[in-house]
């Protein structure tokens, strides 16, 4: 089929991790879990996860995966 | 428990979301041009995204509720149902059994039974499959739709209508590819948004060694956390080995298994019926590009299955150790209570009445604790939620099932909060996309197609399966409904497939290894296993249990420590009664299908697969024994 999940997976996590980051950065005190900045931290690694399937996305160009 | 509040940006990751998985239906809904399209995929997809569909559909909600219910009841030797209970079966499938489903070019497990042997065994699978399938949609979808009405004060019916709306959405526009490519989109946010629960949870309870050491007073005294009944000891080592327990006998160990019911009965009967023959799962592998990928699809799904204990078993091991905390100030959360009979139970604590604070909760309490409470409030007032804290502290009954989302209220701020509550929601419509997609399959092409509209055009076919679809949810609502009234018939129900399942094991083993099962055998010997299963059933009882619907309702000839010894023993019963039967009567009745007939269908008759041209990382074989390997490595890590 024509469409490459990656492209919808990469974008909607990318989409949340940086709406989870920014709420960590913006609103700190209300972000915290355990002494940690967990939204801060969590919406990070969601948005490299997300960056990193839009690369293989990009990087696939319309050709599935040949695995 | 207090309802949990949502914020803005919980709603906004959960919308994404939904947006996101509606998106994707939109975009295939351009591809389904013809039946085969919207039910089977037309054979399309790559492995990796077969691979981890295949593992979505049967992540469903209630699973990951239940794997962290059981962690905190049973410990890590609930991982047996992903080491023993899964993986090997995988494999298997991958290694043996692909070949016929995916050789023969049937569209569906049914259409398979029909070509190996004949009308009839399709459809005894094909109407217990459809009926299955829709209750099993059915119990989940009322399940998810309570525990969203406890837990975010969500309305019953909004919950329902408001997620089964979205699965028929995006199913309807985008069919199999669609449930598909979401599954795979559903893997990522399940993993992603319960990884960092289970983080904080370790974290808190002092890492994995802490964690571990406050489990061997679990197990020494677990009814001090109303685990079990008082009186009741383990070894030190009974929530934390895996095998150890196991070995030792029935009474060492918290499920009350013996090793051989686990090895035969879950690790090959019931492991091997569910996923070498249940078409939710392997419909993800039939739709698979090619035969390499079709092999190799379970085998993907293997390795995220292999280290799932550690996100949806840990966090009931979590919760159980937390409750031996007292300075951690969480326990497993008890059966959900209505405010009213709070009230009328502070009251009596105020009051002093101690006698009365069972009744007025409508549940056992812990009575040290209840005099405690009462002194503490008369040496100084406390507060109606200090004293409402206090009761429920002092219930002696466990809602296991809230395990999860108590850990996840816990430790999520707003925003991870969000992110959790989408993945639970993420499991359910990966759960109910599986379901809807393998029946609208089965109804279009094993029911309709075979016995009610035979020879129309293809875009008969493809309105039929659209409207199959739409129908499949409107059922699986009704089933819901019926669930939430009728929760006896629903476990009658639930036992009747259970009996339906057991033996069907060994129909597909002796159909597809040994050419002189005949079609009469396979027939006759799986309506015996069904009978000789619930006859099974009426003559045993595990302990504890009253005669009637948990069995022994004929006579109680033998008495299992635990149900899930019973069910073991059932389908390792099941499966014997059934494989003789269609052997003895395969031997009796003449073959009505040549040589030539079963080629592709059954191993001898088949040529061998030679894939010695793939690189060697795509060889089936070769990688089935690594992850067998890696799942004994595990095992013994574990031991």
């Amino acid at each position: 089929m024509g469409l490459d999940i990656r492209w919808p997976i990469g974008l909607m996590f990318t989409l949340i991790g940086a709406l989870l980051a920014v709420f960590g950065l913006v609103k700190g005190s209300e972000s915290v879990s355990l002494g940690i900045n967990i939204n801060l931290i969590w919406g990070a690694v969601l948005l490299v996860f997300g960056v990193l399937m839009l690369l293989g996305a990009i990087k696939g160009g319309k050709t599935p995966p040949s695995a | 428990m207090q309802a949990i509040q949502l914020q803005w940006i919980d709603y906004t990751i959960l919308i994404a979301y939904v947006a996101f998985v509606i998106g994707i239906g939109l975009a295939l809904s351009r591809y389904m041009k013809t039946s085969a399209d919207f039910l089977t995929s037309a054979r399309s997809i790559p492995t990796w995204v077969t691979g981890l569909a295949f593992i979505s559909a049967n992540l469903g909600a209630l699973e990951l509720v239940g794997m962290a219910a059981s962690g905190a009841k049973y410990g890590i030797s609930t991982a047996h149902f992903y080491w023993v209970g899964a993986i090997p079966a995988m494999i298997f499938l991958a290694v043996f059994m692909m070949p016929f489903y995916y050789g023969s070019k049937a569209r569906s497990v049914p259409e398979y039974l029909k070509m190996r042997f004949d009308e009839r065994v399709r459809a005894l699978n094909s109407f217990a499959f459809a009926v299955m399938t829709i209750f099993a949609s059915g119990i989940s979808m009322n399940a998810l739709a309570k525990l969203l009405h406890a837990l975010l004060g969500w309305d019953y019916n909004f919950a329902l209508f408001v997620s089964s709306g979205v699965v028929l959405l995006y199913v309807l526009k985008g069919g199999l590819t669609s449930a598909i490519y979401t599954e795979v989109l559903q893997f990522f946010m399940i993993v992603l948004g319960f990884a960092p629960v289970v983080y904080l949870g370790l974290k808190d309870v002092g890492g994995w060694h802490s964690m571990n050491s406050a489990l061997q007073t679990v197990a020494t005294n677990p009814a001090a956390i109303y685990l079990k009944d008082a009186g009741t000891t383990y070894a030190p080592n009974a929530w934390t080995s895996a095998w150890q327990p196991v070995l030792a006998g029935p009474t060492h160990n918290p499920m009350g298994v013996d090793w051989f019911a686990m090895i035969f009965g879950l690790g090959f009967v019931l492991s091997f019926g569910y996923w070498c023959t249940n078409f939710l799962v392997v419909q993800r592998a039939m739709a698979a590009k090619n035969m390499t990928a079709a092999r190799n699809t379970p085998l993907v799904a293997a390795v995220p299955k292999m280290f799932f204990p550690f996100l949806v078993i840990v966090p009931g091991m979590i919760a159980a150790a937390l409750t031996t905390l007292p300075d951690k100030g969480y326990r497993i959360p008890p059966p959900v209570i209505a405010q009213a009979n709070y009230d009328k139970a502070i009251a009596d604590v105020k009051n002093g009445n101690a006698a009365n604070i069972a009744d007025d909760l409508g549940k056992k309490v812990d009575a040290g604790k209840i005099t405690s409470l009462i002194a503490a409030n008369t040496a100084s007032k406390l507060t109606d939620t200090q004293i409402e804290q206090g009761l429920y502290n002092s219930v002696a009954e466990n809602d296991y099932d809230g395990v999860i989302l108590s850990l996840v209220k816990k430790y999520c701020p707003a925003g991870l909060l969000g992110l959790a509550l989408t993945a639970l929601l993420a499991s359910f419509m990966s759960g109910m996309a599986g379901n809807v997609t393998a029946f609208n399959t089965v109804f279009t092409y094993d029911i309709y197609q075979a016995y009610f509209a035979k020879g129309k055009s293809d875009a008969h076919y493809m309105w039929m399966g659209k409207v199959i679809t739409v129908v499949g949810i409107l059922l699986s609502i009704g089933a819901a409904y019926f669930a939430s009234m009728y929760n006896n018939c629903m476990d009658i129900i639930q036992l009747v497939f259970g009996f339906v399942n057991a033996p069907l094991f060994a129909t597909f083993l002796l159909g597809m290894f040994w050419k002189r099962t005949t079609a009469t055998g396979a027939f006759l010997g799986l309506f015996g296993g069904i009978g000789s299963s619930a006859l099974f059933h009426a003559l045993t009882i595990a302990q504890g249990n009253t005669p009637g619907i948990k069995g022994g309702y004929l006579k109680v000839v033998s008495i299992f420590p635990s149900e899930m010894a019973q069910n073991f023993w059932l389908a390792a019963f099941a499966f014997i009664a059934c494989f003789t039967l269609t052997l003895v009567i395969s031997l009796a009745t003449s073959r009505t299908k040549s040589d030539a007939d079963l080629k592709g269908l059954v191993y001898s008759l088949t040529p061998k697969i030679v894939d010695n041209n793939a690189p060697i990382y795509q060889r089936p074989a070769v990688v089935g024994v690594v992850l067998l390997i890696v799942c004994i490595i595990l095992n013994l890590i574990f031991w």
